[in-house]
């Protein structure tokens, strides 16, 4: 279980502790598929997704938002969260090994909370950004 | 092009039950392996009431609507066609399993950039639980890209 840290133990530039998944397997898109309820074929059904004109399936977005959450959960219980938003930039295939990261951009006060701002993003071993994104969290 | 009489429109809203074994498989498939999110036990002793719906699944509950297509029907979009292009929460409390949560969508936006290339629908989703607290407020930006000249 995860403690909070302190807010004037954080500071700007603060890294969270970063970590990569396994390669991504179909395996894994098809529990996912099962466990979230989104079940759109194109990415668990590789002849849908080839008749769509996609070369293979693609990995769920939401699937890599809920990677990145366990970066947050593993670093504040999640009692703890505020806000959580990402943009998919671009999409993750079969075989990628994606490196969920963030790092500190801002510490401020709002409503009586102490709060810390993180830039997050999933990225591939090429450094190509999947997911860009952003949570604020209140600290004590 | 997408109407835009139907910014403001606000869908029907419905309800879903929090099941605990659908969250110890959602653990399970995103790699979740921090036990408060599969084990009553742990989930108890780290002081929850149950296990936690973790911060991404309320999107999940989000598609138990008795409807998922209604939005697309509702403004006519082509699913081929769409792309999730932004997914955001503002969380206020925590739910947990065996909370019947209310979701209330509103279609915030529709927006267009590259003269009608893409088209832009913003859904604005209020979660309470049974208790009539606010969960949480979702966004979800869907990208509609439309064939040139279109």
């Amino acid at each position: 279980m995860s403690t909070l840290p302190q807010f004037d133990q954080v500071n700007v530039g603060d890294a969270l502790p970063a970590f990569e998944t396994p390669a991504l397997t179909r395996h894994t898109l098809a529990l996912y598929c099962g466990a979230s309820g989104d079940h759109n074929p194109i990415h668990v059904d590789i002849d849908f997704a080839k008749a769509a004109g996609m070369p293979d399936v693609i990995a769920h977005g939401m699937l890599s938002m809920a990677w990145l959450a366990r970066l947050l959960t593993h670093w504040v219980p999640q009692s703890a969260l505020r806000e959580y938003s990402v943009r998919f930039a671009a999409m993750t295939q079969v075989g990628e090994r994606i490196t969920c990261a963030g790092h500190i951009t801002d510490k401020f006060e709002r409503q009586g909370e102490r709060c810390v701002r993180l830039a997050l993003s999933t990225t591939n071993p090429e450094g190509v950004i999947k997911l860009a994104g952003e949570a604020v969290i209140a600290l004590p | 092009m997408i109407d835009k009489k139907f910014i403001g429109h606000v869908m029907p809203r419905f309800s879903a039950v929090v099941e605990a074994g659908r969250l110890r498989f959602f653990a399970k498939a995103t790699g979740q392996t921090d036990p408060v999110y599969s084990d009553e036990a742990a989930a108890r002793a780290a002081g929850h009431p149950g296990l936690p719906v973790p911060p991404t699944f309320l999107f999940c509950l989000e598609m138990e609507s008795p409807d998922p297509a209604a939005i697309r029907d509702l403004l006519g979009m082509d699913y081929r066609t769409l792309l999730h292009g932004e997914q955001g929460f503002t969380y206020h409390c925590m739910a947990y399993a065996g909370d019947t949560l209310s979701f209330e969508q509103r279609i915030d936006d529709i927006y267009d950039k590259k003269g009608g290339a893409l088209e832009f629908v913003v859904r604005g989703t209020r979660v309470s639980n049974q208790r009539n607290e606010l969960v949480a407020e979702l966004r979800a930006v869907t990208v509609i890209r439309n064939k040139a000249g279109a």
